[in-house]
């Protein structure tokens, strides 16, 4: 037996294998932590302008997200009072708006909860309880509700985020962020002549209940958007996405605050 | 000792890792219906190939056998690791699309067959070549692949429309299957057949022949 084969040799090669690749490891992730943040801040960012209409791939740059996000004023809603939570009641409950990510917090039992299978029309299983909102303001007017929403398609959990005009009633744009679709079918939700459809459209018809939806075929009126072709089951999570977030269990009763209050400034 | 070229080159047509070996083809599958991803993938394979090649090599002598697929696997899994962390810092939107397939790299037979072949028994700086080789002879069958499926499936080539589609106002009618893996399976399968009709000693022996038919032919 040579000497390398023995068991104090192997041992040792094996251990010094282990620290050198451990070093070489955790040196790439703390040195790289900064620019992948800030990668993850501009891509929810800009998702965010994207949904406001306000960010196009073809004029912007990254260079404007920054910019153009100044504009935009992060908000935290709880869901169960259909409000928007004051500086104190953030403080008491130690939410940094700057580093808020909701959606880390999905599995913390003290900042999510676990949906009713009657409730749950978009099978999301569970959700925060306070999520964070954008809101564009010029003055004490209101001009865009930017909120985040999620709901499960064909193949998986879709993430995206969908604007409101200041009127808290008329979409203003959406976009989806992270999505497991089939490429080609599902995923053209993402292709923006699909996403073309929605500015324009009505949330609420006039009994105060949700009335968009995403219709097989073509779509008309106001609150019908035509689905996809060849892509039933992720139009059909669209829409069941859409009626959840903008439904009673969702933002509903948040939106009916901003509507009935249009002046009352935040 | 092979020259330096020969072992960069080889992999590419004569020995090549996906066309003749059949390794690595799950990727081959699940990355190629975008040729800019494909690209990143290809660089991001070639890079792990070759440095896990060389620092195997670096310390063939010193690994000992009980253990070296663990010692093996730790470099190369220590490597794609460093790369995936790489990829999000600098080329986020692209990471994203790749997702999972990058930690992947760890399975793919392609880099731990080269390491557990070739590293451990040759010098360092021609290890780090075959490396690189057998990383091209990778990059060489997925761009193929990709850039197949992008053209068909989506008329574009690395993003820049080629076929107007139909729904965006032109006339091409995407061809949807091409977006789903089962394409790769088939091109790749014709990208073998072409190979093999050109270089016919890759054809392998059969495995069997069939029986001589019938009973007339039995008997006579």
């Amino acid at each position: 037996m040579s000497s390398k084969e023995s068991t104090g040799k192997t041992l040792f090669v094996a251990f010094c294998l282990c620290v050198v690749c451990s070093i070489v490891v955790s040196a790439t992730a703390v040195v790289l932590k900064p620019l992948q943040d800030a990668n993850k801040e501009l891509d929810r960012n800009k998702n965010i302008l994207q949904a406001a209409g306000l960010f196009d791939e073809d004029v912007n740059d990254d260079d404007d997200v920054m910019e153009l996000f100044q504009s935009f004023t992060p908000r935290v809603v709880s869901l169960e009072e259909g409000r928007l939570l004051n500086v104190e009641e953030l403080a008491g409950l130690q939410i940094d708006t700057q580093s808020y990510d909701q959606r880390l917090l999905i599995n913390d039992v003290d900042f999510s909860e676990e949906l009713e299978r009657s409730v749950d029309i978009a099978n999301i299983k569970r959700r925060v309880i306070y999520p964070m909102i954008y809101t564009v303001e010029d003055g004490d007017d209101l001009e865009t509700i930017v909120v985040p929403i999620n709901g499960y398609g064909l193949w998986g959990i879709i993430y995206g985020f969908l604007a409101l005009e200041g009127d808290a009633n008329t979409v203003k744009g959406l976009s989806f962020y992270e999505l497991k679709e089939t490429p080609g079918l599902g995923a053209e939700v993402r292709n923006p002549s699909w996403i073309a459809l929605w500015p324009g459209k009505k949330v609420y018809d006039e009994q105060g209940e949700v009335g968009l939806r995403v219709v097989k075929g073509q779509g008309s009126g106001d609150f019908q958007v035509d689905g996809l072709a060849g892509a039933t089951l992720t139009s059909k999570g669209v829409d069941n996405l859409v009626r959840y977030w903008l439904g009673e269990d969702g933002y509903g009763p948040l939106l009916a605050a901003l509507r009935d209050n249009q002046q009352g400034g935040f | 000792m092979a020259s330096a070229k020969k072992i960069l080159l080889t992999p590419i047509f004569e020995n090549n890792p996906i066309a003749l070996q059949i390794l690595g083809v799950c990727s081959a599958l699940a990355v190629t219906t975008q040729l800019s991803v494909t690209l990143v993938m290809c660089i991001a394979l070639t890079s792990v190939t070759a440095f896990s090649n060389l620092f195997i090599s670096m310390i063939r002598n010193h690994i000992p056998s009980s253990i070296r697929i663990i010692i093996q696997m730790t470099i190369i899994a220590s490597l794609v690791i460093a790369v995936d962390q790489f990829l999000q810092a600098y080329a986020y939107e692209i990471s994203k699309d790749l997702s999972v397939f990058v930690g992947l790299i760890i399975t793919n037979c392609i880099v731990m067959g080269r390491a557990e072949a070739f590293a451990m028994k040759n010098k360092p700086a021609i290890s780090f070549l075959d490396g690189i080789g057998n990383g091209l002879g990778y990059s060489f069958v997925l761009i193929t692949v990709a850039s197949v499926r992008e053209l068909f499936g989506s008329g574009s080539l690395l993003g820049y429309e080629i076929m107007p589609l139909v729904q965006n106002g032109g006339w091409y009618q995407a061809n949807g299957m091409m977006l789903l893996s089962p394409s790769a399976f088939f091109i790749i399968g014709f990208f073998i057949w072409a190979l093999r009709s050109v270089k016919k000693d890759q054809v392998e022996a059969r495995d069997y022949r069939l029986a001589p038919h019938s009973k007339e032919e039995g008997i006579a």
